[in-house]
């Protein structure tokens, strides 16, 4: 397979939130504490989607929710809609790593906590988009700590305290 | 729920039954909720099962156990939760390279010299002759150059504590045996900070063996002595002069039936609750612009060496802002 194959769904998703987090959580640093917030999400992986085959691992990537029907749907499941972007490219990927297996697949974002859900589909743009991603990220990793940048949704990180102090 | 330090000074047997901890002393019994734990701090007799020791590693929780004298004894560090090969690769690099490590134990004694100097001029002291030892200090070339700069301070501290205790004599720093009281409270306050300190290293990348001012082989935990040199004059030394002057602790909590002078039970009591509170107590942070406890602040300076050897930010001593 090819060499981005590798690349945890995570960390496509710490690509758009965070070049400091993604360097920071690919060379295991990792926080210790459990936010609420992340308690939060935690449950609602846990109570939403009972039908469903929840955390499918296939190498890298962890689906949240799969249900099987005429055609596949993976859903990836968020607490808020704080980072949209980060987790549409994240499922992006999800679908893009199925397709290189020959599995074809929709994908859903969902919201339980806001009642919501959208649609994600793999077209030829987004296949583009989603290798250009994965070509930068090994770069980042292998670099020096990107220089963290503070944006006002740093607060509420759990890599806060680490990166201003 | 926030996690605490629990300070057992009693007797007794932590036991756990399903997903509760209880301290059993006697027809006592008082449970203590798992997730309200930060560390377990074990002055008196304790006897731990299996069970709970088990239960403890699953949360991560450190038991610090000390001595009948108070004496730090050792500490039950559960497994690594958070391993960085990488960190710990890059931080015995800076223990190896003669540069890398001299620079980080200048800035451990650097960031200790400028506490004292600003703990003695909070007093009404003059701090001259601390000062003057960043000279030394500077000029080391040698890690035992830096060391000695350090002692030289330290000397020069130690003479104003006269000054400042109104109630007791200090006279000179004396351990194994305490001579005096004061002693006796030096000696117990930085066991407990040291405890603190592996407390917070264990939440982080850092491994607790690979020291720089201090040689790793000193002791298991030697990194948690160099960072401790930080904090003893912050949290220790100005948490006595209170005690002593402000009459909590007096002759009464001391006991000297041994060969020398150690707090009794109840003087033990005082100190812990006071140097819990002092550890609980908050300072807005410059940088961070959130208040953060004294505890945090040792997190803090683990973070700050996280970056170091990880190349992102050069190490800078924690110096006392307020």
């Amino acid at each position: 397979m090819i060499d981005e194959m590798y690349i945890r769904g995570v960390q496509v998703n710490y690509y758009f939130v965070c070049k400091t987090k993604l360097w920071l959580f690919s060379h295991n640093v990792s926080m210790e504490r459990e936010s609420d917030a992340v308690r939060l999400g935690k449950l609602i992986h846990r109570s939403v989607f009972d039908r469903d085959e929840k955390e499918v691992r296939i190498g890298p990537i962890a689906i949240d929710a799969v249900r099987r029907g005429d055609v596949i749907e993976i859903r990836e499941v968020k607490k808020s809609r704080a980072f949209e972007k980060a987790s549409y490219y994240q499922l992006l990927y999800y679908l893009y790593y199925l397709s290189r297996f020959g599995i074809k697949a929709v994908g859903r974002l969902s919201f339980p906590k806001q009642r919501r859900s959208e649609e994600v589909i793999l077209n030829e743009d987004a296949v583009k988009e989603i290798e250009n991603v994965l070509k930068e990220i090994p770069g980042i990793v292998e670099g020096e700590m990107p220089e963290p940048d503070y944006k006002p949704h740093c607060r509420k990180c759990a890599y806060f305290e680490f990166c201003f102090t | 729920m926030k996690r605490r330090n629990f300070y057992i000074v009693s007797d007794g047997r932590l036991k756990r039954k399903e997903n509760t901890l209880y301290f059993e002393s006697g027809e006592d019994r008082r449970p203590i909720p798992v997730n309200a734990i930060y560390a377990i701090y074990a002055l008196g007799s304790l006897t731990v099962t299996s069970k709970a020791l088990s239960y403890l590693a699953r949360e991560g929780i450190c038991v610090h156990f000390f001595n009948r004298y108070g004496l730090y004894e050792g500490s039950f560090y559960p497994r690594e939760g958070l391993v960085s090969g990488e960190v710990v690769i890059r931080q015995a690099e800076h223990y190896l390279d003669h540069d890398k490590r001299l620079y980080l134990a200048k800035a451990f004694v650097e960031g200790s010299i400028m506490n004292m100097a600003r703990v003695l001029r909070k007093s009404g002291e003059d701090d001259s002759e601390v000062i003057s030892a960043l000279q030394a200090l500077a000029d080391a070339g040698r890690i035992d150059e830096v060391m000695g700069a350090e002692a030289v301070a330290r000397n020069a501290y130690y003479s104003k504590f006269d000054s400042i205790l109104q109630e007791m004599k200090f006279e000179r720093r004396s351990r194994q045996p305490p001579e005096n009281e004061v002693n006796a409270m030096i000696s117990f306050g930085n066991s407990l900070l040291y405890s603190a300190v592996i407390s917070e290293i264990y939440h982080t990348q850092l491994h607790p063996a690979i020291s720089f001012l201090h040689e790793p082989m000193e002791r298991r935990f030697s990194l948690a002595l160099d960072i401790a040199e930080l904090f003893k004059p912050v949290i220790v030394d100005r948490l006595i002069f209170n005690l002593v002057n402000r009459k909590v602790v007096t002759e009464g909590d001391f006991d000297d039936r041994f060969n020398g002078v150690l707090l009794n039970e109840n003087g033990r009591r005082k100190f812990v609750k006071a140097f819990n509170e002092r550890l609980e107590k908050t300072v807005k942070h410059r940088k961070l612009k959130r208040s953060v406890s004294y505890q945090r602040l040792i997190r803090l300076e683990c973070y700050k060496l996280v970056k170091h050897v990880l190349n992102a930010e050069k190490y800078r001593p924690f110096v006392m802002w307020w």
